[in-house]
């Protein structure tokens, strides 16, 4: 067997477990934490955002499905503020991604990116708005 | 210690990967017996994933093989390397917007090319500028506003360096 097959039938056998792991956490998280967040995003200018980037933490999925729930939340009365944060640290910030970033890239990579990622979600998501404001739009 | 005791011992050793899938299969059969709903409900929509994703999965391994077999350590340093340059931070904002597929099956293919040499900077360029999603523009359009997602998309991608430059320092001070 050559050395590049054998390389990735060992990633797979790391991968696959993992995955799967993942995928059954995810979808145990999300139905929990998902009837909460109208009762968590309560409108607070100061507290939205860093709620926003903390509900978008333990949730994770494709960036469309966000969207969606970002649109159902500001239906709900919740500010942009805090779901554009939230829509931020969705994608960017894993929490139930953590094991198998960091089983691949490395315990300090992992560690920092999202932590980084969480503080981003939160000033990205104030200086959007601030802009939006700014210019009137 | 003899060889056989040594096999005994590699055997009886589960890898990280597994012993995840074990404490989460745990959780659930713990949880199962309050909510059995909820667990009936998480497991339909785990196997309805993972036969979606399936191709995709197929279609990663099939691109870590190329990658194993036709890319070698110069190659990637010379483009995403140490010595990459400028080039290199355009080279992992144009992956990163154009890059698809979940997370988790790209840190395989990431850590494979951090084996290789590749900048932790511009990986984190690259998994930041996944958010920018040409394909899922007119989503955020519909919900958000053409500004807000012209505005929003533009910070993201300067933040992206910036996360690259501060990740990529933070590592290797670490390290």
């Amino acid at each position: 067997m050559s050395e590049s097959l054998r390389k990735t039938i060992n990633n797979m056998k790391t991968a696959f477990p993992m995955i799967v792991g993942v995928l059954m956490l995810v979808n145990l998280l999300n139905p929990l934490f998902g009837k909460f967040y109208p009762k968590i995003f309560t409108g607070n200018y100061f507290l939205d955002p860093l709620l926003g980037a903390l509900g978008g933490s333990v949730s994770f999925g494709i960036p469309l499905t966000s969207y969606i729930a970002g649109g159902e939340l500001i239906s709900g009365g919740v500010s942009l503020l805090a779901v554009t944060a939230f829509i931020l640290a969705w994608t960017t910030v894993g929490l139930a991604m953590l094991p198998i970033e960091i089983t691949y890239l490395g315990k300090r990579f992992a560690l920092w990116r999202n932590f980084i990622n969480f503080f981003f979600a939160i000033i990205i998501a104030t200086l959007t708005i601030a802009t939006l404001n700014f210019l009137g739009l | 210690m003899n060889k056989e005791g040594q096999n005994k011992n590699k055997k009886k050793r589960l890898s990280n990967s597994n012993r995840f899938l074990l404490l989460v299969t745990g959780i659930y059969i713990g949880i199962a017996f309050f909510e059995p709903e909820l667990i009936k409900n998480a497991l339909w929509r785990t196997g309805e994933v993972l036969v979606k994703i399936l191709p995709v999965l197929v279609l990663v391994f099939v691109v870590i093989y190329i990658i194993n077999r036709y890319l070698n350590t110069q190659k990637i340093r010379k483009h995403l390397g140490e010595h990459s340059g400028w080039r290199g931070w355009v080279y992992a904002v144009i992956v990163g917007v154009l890059l698809a597929g979940p997370p988790y099956v790209l840190y395989p293919i990431f850590g494979d090319l951090q084996d290789k040499g590749m900048k932790n900077s511009l990986i984190a360029v690259i998994f930041y500028n996944r958010n920018v999603k040409l394909q899922f523009l007119p989503a955020l359009i519909y919900y958000f506003g053409l500004s807000f997602s012209i505005i929003l998309s533009v910070y993201m991608i300067l933040f992206s360096l910036l996360n690259g430059v501060l990740v990529g320092a933070l590592v290797k001070k670490a390290e």
